[in-house]
């Protein structure tokens, strides 16, 4: 039976989380890919370039929702693009390991407790797991009209001007369907495939 | 020549919505291999269960509608410019109804230009006039995720032990699988190219995937090597999703093109489980698709 995990999530429930765990997520959320990563890692954490036009009060409006919260590797369709009342279509998981060198830093800075995504992430991920504590979520990549489904709402959108896929959009889901892959003890089902498979690969090209 | 644009655009809402059926049987097939109770077969639940949602909704089956790569083959008399202006106006109209995600990015700016259409590359379109009076238009959606794990190996190999034959092609393969592992959303399908150039190659090995997922090669040694590829792949036990589990590939699809004698390449288009390709076919006033 799959887990109910509420957001934002305690320190206690994350660290009851394992590998392999179903999980069903509810509450509010963000999505950040690429653009949102390196925006956040550049402008707020190594400070290698100046915040600009609404880029503090951006900031200031995710740092709650981070704060216990997580962040959904996802670039939706989005209908209603022209009214402005808008609705995800389709909300699969992006590949998280483009994340991998900015995450760890997102989850330490904000106290975000995970990251939803597909793929895996690496080894300075997993480190910040056990250090914030967090745990990597892994949605199927794909099951965009299904994970659709679980977006109640779209609270609203922050910087559109990333395009669609790449913006903060702020969704309220209810029974988010996704499974623990890499959790607060040192796990990684991601580690353990690579490891297994590697042997295999070496058995078959020796 | 007749305006075709309504056309294309259900054409591109057949294909982001509506899972090909041999596509859809393969998923199927390698549900039941995995054991109940497993995280590979809730994986390939979900993957069935939204598939069917999205045929009953039309709506894109993945948020990722990838690169649209059209291959059109067109009779005499057609005028592929008039063509392109028709495909370009049908996949802006989709954006604008959410069958596809705007996609195309300017690279130096990262500006989304917000209705799929990009310099003459974006979408991209692939034309070859042909013998007749159908038209053809085959459309393959490619997600970024799976765009991303293909590979091009250049012969010989020494790290992988790959030399200048079948058996360096088996290598090279098996070793773009591993390093793929779930992050091409497996399980998937491999379009592989062996010869051409850097470029050729890598458009032999999208059409490959063109092929219907249960045909058999005619060359009956690529044919072997085609289901040896796919059972060994298999073996590594990535599994759907990178899970773990007994479907990583769903089908190897090999070409062979010719090359020049200082070159060997090998070239692997990873097809996510979301593959997307369907065809449109005009017949006079006849449109049909499949």
């Amino acid at each position: 039976m799959p887990v109910q995990v509420n957001l934002p999530i305690s320190d206690d429930v994350i660290r009851s989380l394992q590998v392999g765990d179903s999980v069903l997520l509810s509450g509010v959320m963000i999505t950040g890919r690429d653009a949102v990563h390196k925006w956040l890692v550049d402008t707020f954490i190594k400070k290698t370039r100046p915040p600009a036009g609404d880029d503090l009060a951006v900031y200031e409006a995710i740092r709650p929702l981070l704060n216990g919260g997580v962040i959904y590797h996802c670039g939706p369709v989005v209908a209603g693009l022209d009214t402005k009342e808008y609705r995800f279509v389709a909300a699969g998981p992006t590949t998280s390991i483009r994340e991998e060198p900015y995450q760890g830093d997102v989850f330490r800075h904000f106290n975000a407790k995970g990251a939803i995504g597909k793929g895996g992430m690496g080894p300075k991920t997993l480190q910040a797991c056990q250090e914030v504590p967090a745990v990597y979520f892994h949605a199927i990549g794909g099951a965009a009209a299904l994970i659709a489904e679980s977006v109640k709402r779209v609270l609203g959108v922050y910087k559109l001007d990333f395009g669609v896929p790449e913006a903060i959009w702020v969704i309220e889901v209810k029974d988010f369907p996704a499974v623990v892959t890499m959790d607060a003890h040192g796990n990684s089902l991601h580690e353990t495939v690579r490891r297994q498979s590697k042997a295999v690969l070496d058995q078959l090209i020796p | 020549m007749r305006d075709l644009t309504s056309e294309l655009l259900e054409l591109v809402r057949f294909t982001s919505t509506n899972l090909p059926p041999d596509v859809e049987k393969a998923l199927r097939a390698a549900y039941e291999r995995e054991a109940p109770g497993s995280a590979a077969r809730g994986a390939l639940e979900t993957i069935l269960k939204n598939v069917e949602m999205t045929r009953r909704n039309s709506t894109p089956i993945c948020q990722d509608t990838g690169t649209p790569i059209f291959f059109v083959r067109y009779p005499e008399g057609y005028s592929p410019r008039r063509l392109r202006e028709q495909i370009k106006a049908a996949v802006a109209e989709a954006t604008k109804k959410s069958y596809l995600r705007p996609n195309a990015v300017d690279s130096l700016s990262g500006k989304n230009t917000g209705n799929n259409l990009g310099d003459e590359h974006f979408p991209t379109i692939h034309f070859e006039e042909t013998d007749g009076d159908t038209l053809t238009v085959e459309l393959m959606l490619k997600g970024g995720g799976c765009e991303n794990v293909g590979a091009q190996y250049s012969l010989p190999d020494n790290t992988l032990k790959a030399g200048r034959d079948l058996e360096g092609v088996r290598r090279a393969v098996l070793d773009a699988v591993w390093k793929a592992q779930g992050e091409g959303c497996a399980p998937g399908f491999l379009g592989v190219s062996i010869g051409g150039d850097r470029g050729s190659s890598y458009v032999a090995s999208k059409e490959a995937l063109l092929r219907p997922v249960d045909d058999t090669n005619p060359d009956p040694e690529l044919a072997a090597l085609e289901n040896r590829l796919t059972q060994e792949a298999n073996q590594l036990g990535i599994g759907p999703m990178g899970f773990g589990g007994e479907a990583s590939v769903l089908g190897t699809k090999i070409t062979a093109t010719h090359r020049l004698p200082a070159s060997f390449f090998v070239t692997i288009s990873y097809m996510c489980w979301a593959y997307r390709r369907r065809k449109m076919i005009v017949t006079g006033d006849q449109v049909t698709y499949e």
